[in-house]
């Protein structure tokens, strides 16, 4: 297997859509450049300005001009310079892109790329505007289809399948990620929307997940092997989501433990938590637990952003609880 | 301009009067719910730019929409049916009255936040120069949208990227009950200047002079002039929408503009070139009653959606 960056593999999705296909086109703020994760790096020099296409710094007219050209048949990918911005344009996501479908039958095959997730270091974190976790926004507007790849080998598969797509599609590309790589294949090959992944196979308890945690969600569960047999389950996306494949998990090891960098409170993990309370209540041998960013803005510096994000430890501890009941 | 012409446009000015008028009194039978905004006082520029208009021109408008739905030819059956939330409906009874379309005819539709369709005009207009075709995109809004960032964010795009938009200003004086001086800090016109455009005012009650102005615009469009910017101004003899006190404005204010009346000033034209007399004005008026009546009927007995439809068309099924 040849192996890839997440940053590369989406540059390649997104290299390989617009060749085999001259509708597909990117609208975005400094793309031509490189974008500021340089995922569009050099595809101006391929496909010209006129398809690689620099924008003002306008979310509302950026997102609602790629509904139009899709409304004409194109098949536009915008890029949003971080996921925090995508509150300038949430007024045409919601009420126009969301909802033209419902009241035309007109498809919308919209696609929206936009880095998501706090990136922390030593020196501080991206702070309050350009760290957030979004996707629950999304998520609780019908007509809108969320992707958060987790691996290099699904942020190329799970985009070249949001592109094909005849729906508006949110694919929110995991900042903390863009550097790891992983195996990708050449060519075009397709993650369908809506399958999860299971990335461990484990009987004792299933750990829910997707995005930046799923990495370390498996090297939680590879600490804790021996002590507990862990299953881990990647969403890849969360609409469509893949119910079967969370109540085949949670029938299957009865302890669920849901996690997510989003913040907490009405976070996509309560939806999880109450589909498996409704559907999968008699199987469960402890409460369903969550562990996400806490209920608070990202802060820039250091010594907070340090207690922020979920990591290894709290994962290996609130493994050890909920195996306990 | 030709006798047909003007009768045509007659015919149609009065359908859409005739069918708003309908539209208020089956609101207050009970038999449309929701909100509806009447085009009445305005009929001349949906009709007069719609005629101006190519056949691979588009039309997107804001709610008061069932005047350009008309105009460009939608089903009137259709248009009542979705009014009235039935089945056979342009949108199948889900859009109702602020958001009827009719994509068929490159009608993209009625938008009810205020502004929120600019920017679709603007992606339409990028679509049609990215196939490099001479299509334009007839975007109206009414004076209040001048206000709200959409307008702002869409008139530079198309500018910066010379955009085949033709931006129709609907002044009809007031924003809901605020009028346009208490709501906007400059003239309308400026705001067009400031995004590249000359921009024109134009008198929004003669179909002629709206039909003419169209015309120019979008032939400028076409010679590779970049958007265009018409404010044309008008008067909305009803409430903003059904239910308006309009306790904003004098009975008097109203009474002086009704003397531009937009069929009234057609009307005189008419008769005054010869065109058509008396009686065959009224032959039209009846013409159109029948149709009235006809869609009425139609939409009355139709069928309402039926339960599983909520769930349906939400998204694309693969």
């Amino acid at each position: 297997m040849r192996e890839r960056s997440y940053r590369a593999a989406i540059r390649e999705a997104l290299l390989e859509a617009m060749s085999a296909d001259e509708r597909v086109f990117l609208l975005g703020e400094d793309i031509e450049y490189a974008g500021v994760y340089g995922v569009t790096k050099g595809l101006v020099d391929k496909f010209g300005c006129d398809r690689v296409i620099d924008t003002p710094i306008a979310e509302t007219a950026i997102v609602g001009g790629a509904m139009g050209a899709a409304l004409m048949g194109l098949l536009p990918v915008v890029e949003i310079q971080f996921a925090d911005f995508i509150a300038a344009a949430m007024d045409q996501l919601v009420n126009m892109v969301a909802k033209y479908h419902y009241r035309t039958r007109t498809p919308l095959p919209l696609v929206i790329r936009a880095p998501a997730g706090a990136i922390l270091s030593t020196h501080g974190s991206t702070g309050p505007f350009h760290s957030q976790n979004p996707e629950a926004w999304f998520a609780h507007t019908p007509g809108l289809k969320v992707a958060l790849p987790a691996t290099p080998y699904d942020a190329k598969g799970l985009l070249l399948a949001a592109i094909a797509d005849m729906n508006p599609v949110l694919f929110l590309e995991q900042k903390a990620l863009y550097n790891e790589k992983g195996d990708v294949p050449e060519g075009i090959y397709t993650v369908p929307l809506g399958q999860a992944r299971l990335a461990r196979e484990g009987n004792d308890l299933s750990i829910i997940t997707y995005g930046a945690m799923l990495s370390p969600a498996l090297r939680a569960a590879d600490l804790l092997d021996g002590e507990v047999d862990v299953e881990v389950l990647d969403l890849r996306t969360i609409v469509p989501l893949d119910k079967e494949a969370v109540l085949t998990t949670a029938r299957k090891t009865g302890k669920i433990l849901i996690v997510h960098e989003a913040t907490r409170t009405a976070g996509f993990g309560a939806e999880l938590a109450a589909l498996i309370a409704e559907s999968a209540f008699e199987f469960l041998d402890g409460p369903i637990m969550r562990l996400s960013s806490p209920d608070a803005p990202v802060p820039a510096a250091p010594e907070l952003a340090g207690y922020y994000l979920p990591d290894v430890n709290e994962i290996v501890t609130a493994v050890r609880r909920l195996s306990a009941y | 301009m030709d006798k047909e012409t003007l009768l045509d446009w007659y015919r149609q000015m009065v359908l859409i009067r005739r069918f708003e008028q309908r539209s208020a009194e089956l609101y207050q039978q009970g038999k449309i719910g929701g909100f509806l905004h009447l085009y009445i006082g305005q009929e001349a520029i949906a009709v007069g730019s719609i005629a101006a208009k190519a056949e691979g021109d588009h039309v997107i408008t804001a709610y008061r929409d069932h005047g350009h739905a008309i105009a460009v030819g939608a089903d009137l059956n259709a248009v009542m049916a979705e009014l009235l939330g039935k089945q056979t409906g342009v949108s199948m009874g889900k859009g109702g009255s602020m958001h009827l379309a009719d994509v068929s005819r490159r009608y993209w539709g009625g938008y009810a936040v205020v502004g929120g369709h600019l920017p679709l005009a603007t992606g339409i207009a990028l679509a049609e120069q990215y196939r490099e075709t001479e299509n334009a995109v007839l975007c109206y809004m009414g004076d209040g949208a001048t206000n709200i960032g959409y307008f702002h964010e869409s008139l530079n795009l198309a500018g910066v990227w010379q955009l085949p938009v033709l931006w129709i200003i609907e002044n009809n004086n007031y924003g809901m009950g605020t009028s346009v001086d208490r709501a906007s800090a400059a003239p309308i016109l400026d705001k067009a200047k400031a995004y590249g455009m000359n921009g024109e005012q134009i008198d929004g009650m003669n179909v002629m002079e709206v039909y003419e102005t169209t015309q120019d615009c979008l032939q400028k469009i076409r010679d590779g002039e970049g958007p265009q910017f018409v404010e044309m101004i008008t008067y909305r003899y009803e409430g903003h929408s059904m239910g308006d006190p309009l306790r904003y404005r004098t009975k008097e204010e109203v009474e002086k503009w009704r003397e531009d009346d937009p069929i009234g000033v057609l009307e005189r034209h008419i008769l005054d070139e010869k065109a058509a007399d008396q009686e065959a004005l009224e032959a039209i008026d009846g013409e159109v009653e029948e149709r009235i009546e006809a869609a009425v009927q139609f939409a009355e007995e139709s069928p309402l959606p039926e339960p599983e439809a909520l769930y349906s068309g939400i998204y694309v099924e693969a």
